[in-house]
């Protein structure tokens, strides 16, 4: 009796031949590490990969410093426990010029740290292929990129010329200077997401889980005050609620969700029956129509 | 996920997550494109699915609304397109240009979709997102019926491998349902794909724009008895046939991690294989047993068609990427010939005799097109002659490879029958080929083990063969250089031999011309010949005008390492016009010769040639010594 794979275990073979075919054919490849459940997801994928080895590249995690310190701890510890090579870069030019979401608007703010930084970070290790946790279903632009998906020299995409993908036979190739964006989890929905993190047990930030969180309202979205740098605006206060996060980025730009989900089969029963995506809660996305695609355009994963 | 809602209601707790989840894992799963002319309605069909199996949440449902608005070209109504054409240029021009890749369930099937775009230029998209589907949902706007782009999108669904179509005759509510226009249309589609070899057609009368027949039967169309769209995506059979495949295993990854592992990674193609089965090397015949299927998490018994595992065998065996293992009974082709059709996807035509990267699933080398068979008319499907293959063409080819692969006909496996072409200047994916089967030639030539080498001839003659290969404009002096430089060596005791224009289009090549797909050739076989020369031991002067960075480069690779010498006899245009040895330029100019390199032939200049003489103000005599001091420094002479 043969075995029969189911959606997920067709995802995941997917995705590991993936990882496969560029340790073959790319001489400097990276794994963005973006700390959130896709990056959980992707790194188990990458793990899996390669056993008994350990996975061929580095991770990389471009830390804009507004990220939640939950974050961060929750890096640090899945660093030394799975013993990755873990590089972190950090725009310094940025952090010199004190950019900032409150002062300087998200959109800056995510062009110079994440945009910029990822830029600086890709030339200066000459990577030339690097892993994303982008998945298709989550934004318009994103649903229309290939999962090899090539670069200029300057980073740039150009969605209106991108290279035919036939079958599962990718086209590697580059030239000096120029790279691939790569996306494993690029026919992974959300909902595949969180039941692969429920059948593998893969560890996730604390952050998910419902829990009494300090909150404040703004611009339609409910911000954790996560540190100190947190300025409240006339009228503002701060609320001590039960929130968790269906997506993870900065701080101050991204959306709680009221919650009582504290464990994983809660988060994938509220999931099942969300009436809004996920990308509602990043405010990035919303700035303007066609955002996520010149982002894309300008270098961002 | 409406189902989802409805069972799920967490306040009412019926169902265990868990159990809920392992029933979500069991649905079988769909993958299908749409395509279709311009303006068929395409994107509008996979947003009316979206919309109509509650997967569009109401931040995206807000979203479109406003962009109804701005972008839209459906009045006051939602304008569904918006949902999947996510480019800002698409939504400007209102039309699809790339694929767009949509996920939907239903309570019987998950369902990845592909929406392609309809416009013949972007036909590589559309090819794009078919050779991953199971099933192609061919829109027809009712109004007018089977279009080119209909056609061709059949065709190419077709060759890649898709055997189940939707015929969607759509916008039937604008032509007052008329159960007519509806059968007219589906008969001339039965009639036209005969020859397509596909195993179910089902034609369904729908109005994307409406809903009418996508999820439930449309009391506007009574007349028809089939199933709504939703039902036969949901129950349509795509399985046939792949049970029982022989065993394939192409080889991605050679894992070492250290001196005591050593496993082969890659995913299953088809069939299956299991610990202690006896396994044989596609390319070299060699048999081994399977020792371990290794996984994280735990060994496994066997491994299935989709599943991606690292085999160890008992034997210390080569074998690395490329290669692959396999059944011991039915066993692939190897060869470095074979038939195949090929779908072309560049701005610039295919040239047979150009030489290609050809890729395979895990595989990677040089090829060229030997033979263009015929091209496919894409009305009549006829077979037509042709010398290239221009942009969103297909053609019948025979290919030459430079080393065996091993492969088997895509009928038999898309996964080991499929292969792309990749440019070899600027790296684009210019092709993709279907092989049809081996070309038995290849398995019969086979090489001379030789005793005497290349080596021992070259030892005897005292010398270091070489091809210096003498490139630039006509009039430019390469033939003088050449011939000078023949009378240097000769004096100094060298064995050479001058291939140039006026001894070879004489002879081997009286039957080319001075088109694209002539000059390809032209060059071809002179590097072919000097290659065969300078295995002889001789050093070879070969004075062509060789145009084309690509023959160049193919010749330099085509001759061993280190033994091709690229010169550029640089004159500009204006001097070699005014030069005019052979009063060519003045015909050229006159129009009275076609494709004449420089006037309306370009000429590529090389980008790093090994010697580069610009010949402006300095006597013939002078460049020799230049280039002869260049091969005495390289012990040449």
């Amino acid at each position: 009796m043969p075995l029969a794979l189911t959606h997920l275990d067709r995802l995941e073979a997917e995705a590991i031949h993936i990882f496969r075919e560029v340790a073959a054919t790319f001489s400097n490849p990276v794994m963005l590490y973006s700390i959130g459940k896709d990056s959980s997801v992707l790194m188990h994928l990458a793990m899996k990969a390669f056993y008994p080895a350990k996975p061929p590249f580095p991770f990389l995690h471009v830390d804009t410093t507004w990220k939640f310190r939950e974050m961060i701890a929750f890096r640090d510890r899945m660093a030394e426990h799975l013993g990755f090579d873990l590089l972190v870069h950090i725009n310094e030019e940025g952090v010199r010029d004190g950019i900032n979401p409150f002062d300087h608007g998200s959109n800056t703010h995510t062009h110079v740290m994440k945009t910029l930084a990822l830029r600086q970070a890709l030339d200066k290790y000459g990577f030339d292929a690097a892993f994303g946790g982008a998945r298709r279903d989550e934004e318009k632009a994103r649903a229309k990129e290939r999962i090899f998906s090539f670069r200029s020299a300057g980073h740039g995409w150009d969605p209106k010329n991108q290279r035919p993908e036939m079958w599962k036979i990718y086209n590697t190739r580059v030239a000096p200077g120029e790279s691939i964006r790569v996306f494993p989890l690029s026919n992974w929905t959300e909902q595949d997401i969180w039941q692969y993190i429920l059948q593998e047990e893969i560890p996730i930030v604390p952050l998910y889980f419902a829990k009494k969180r300090p909150v404040v309202d703004r611009g339609g979205m409910t911000i954790m005050v996560d540190d100190e740098r947190m300025r409240l605006q006339p009228g503002e206060k701060v609320e001590e609620r039960m929130v968790r996060f269906r997506t993870l980025g900065c701080y101050p730009l991204t959306g709680a969700i009221p919650s009582a989900a504290t464990t994983l089969e809660e988060i994938v029963g509220e999931m099942l029956t969300a009436r809004t995506s996920e990308r509602q809660g990043r405010l990035i996305d919303r700035d303007e129509a066609g955002s996520m695609e010149k982002k894309k355009r300008e270098g961002y994963f | 996920m409406l189902t989802a809602n409805n069972a799920l209601r967490r306040e009412d707790n019926v169902v265990d997550i868990r159990d809920y989840v392992a029933g979500q894992e069991n649905k079988g799963l769909l993958r299908f494109l749409t395509c279709g002319s311009v303006d068929d309605g395409k994107s509008t069909l996979i947003g009316r699915l979206l919309y109509d199996t509650k997967l569009i949440f109401e931040d995206q449902l807000a979203t479109l609304e406003r962009d109804s608005r701005k972008h839209g070209t459906a009045g006051d109504g939602i304008d569904f397109a918006l949902l999947v054409d996510g480019l800002e240029a698409e939504r400007e021009q209102g039309i699809t240009i790339d694929v767009a890749y949509r996920f939907f369930a239903t309570p019987k099937r998950k369902f990845i979709v592909a929406d392609t775009p309809g416009h013949e230029q972007y036909t590589r998209n559309m090819a794009t997102g078919a050779s991953t589907a199971d099933l192609a949902i061919v829109l027809v706007d009712a109004r007018q019926g089977i279009l080119p782009q209909t056609r061709r999108h059949s065709m190419i669904a077709s060759l890649l491998g898709i055997r189940h179509i939707v015929l969607a005759v759509n916008k039937i509510d604008l032509v007052e349902f008329d159960r007519s226009v509806f059968e007219r249309i589906a008969g001339e589609y039965r009639d036209f794909a005969a020859d397509l070899g596909f195993d179910t057609i089902q034609p369904v009368p729908i109005s994307a724009r409406h809903g009418d027949n996508i999820i439930d039967p449309s009391p506007n169309t009574p007349w028809y008895d089939g199933p709504s769209l939703i039902a036969h995506l949901e129950t349509v059979d795509v399985d046939a046939r792949v049970e029982d495949r022989p065993f394939r295993f192409p080889v991605q990854y050679v894992s070492r991690p250290d001196l005591d592992f050593r496993g082969f990674s890659g995913t299953v193609a088809s069939g299956r294989v299991a610990l202690g089965d006896e396994v044989t090397i596609a390319k070299s015949g060699r048999r081994s047993r399977v020792k371990r299927l290794v996984a994280h998490g735990g060994d496994l018994a066997e491994a299935v068609e989709g599943q991606a595992v690292t085999v160890v065998l008992e034997d210390e065996v080569e074998l690395s990427r490329g290669n692959m293992l396999v059944g011991p009974e039915a066993r692939p082709h190897v060869a470095d010939q074979f038939s195949a059709n090929l779908v072309w996807f560049d701005d610039k035509p295919l040239l047979p005799g150009r030489a290609y990267i050809l890729r395979t699933e895990t595989d990677e080398v040089s090829a060229t097109v030997s033979q263009l068979k015929h091209r496919r008319n894409i009305n009549n499907f006829a077979q037509e002659a042709a010398t290239s293959l221009e942009l969103n063409e297909v053609g019948h080819c025979h290919f030459s490879l430079q080393a065996p692969i091993a492969f088997d006909a895509f009928a038999d496996n898309r996964a080991t029958g499929a292969f792309i072409l990749i440019d070899r200047l600027t790296n684009a994916t210019v092709g993709a080929g279907m092989i049809l089967r081996p070309l038995r030639r290849a398995a019969n030539i086979h090489w001379q083990a030789l005793d005497v080498t290349p080596q021992s001839r070259a030892a005897i003659k005292h010398q270091k063969p070489a091809v210096l290969w003498f490139t630039g404009l006509s009039g430019s002096g390469k033939s003088t250089i050449a011939s000078l430089l023949e009378k240097k060596l000769h004096a100094a005791g060298r064995h050479t031999y001058v291939l140039d224009g006026d001894n070879v289009r004489h002879g081997l090549n009286r039957d080319l011309g001075f088109s694209d797909e002539d000059r390809v050739e032209n060059i071809r076989r002179v590097a072919e010949t000097a290659k065969l020369m300078a295995d002889a031991g001789l050093i070879v002067l070969v004075s062509f005008i060789s145009p084309f960075r690509a023959e160049r480069r193919m010749a330099r690779e085509l001759i061993n390492d280190g033994a091709f010498v690229e010169i550029f006899v640089d004159t500009p245009f204006d001097e070699c016009a005014r030069r005019d040895p052979k009063g060519l330029y003045a015909k050229a100019l006159k129009g009275e010769i076609q494709n004449f390199t420089g006037v309306d032939s370009p000429y590529e200049p090389p980008e790093r040639a090994d010697i580069h003489i610009p010949t402006v103000g300095r006597a013939p005599e002078e460049l020799v010594d230049d280039v002869e001091a260049w091969l005495k420094e390289r012990g040449y002479c």
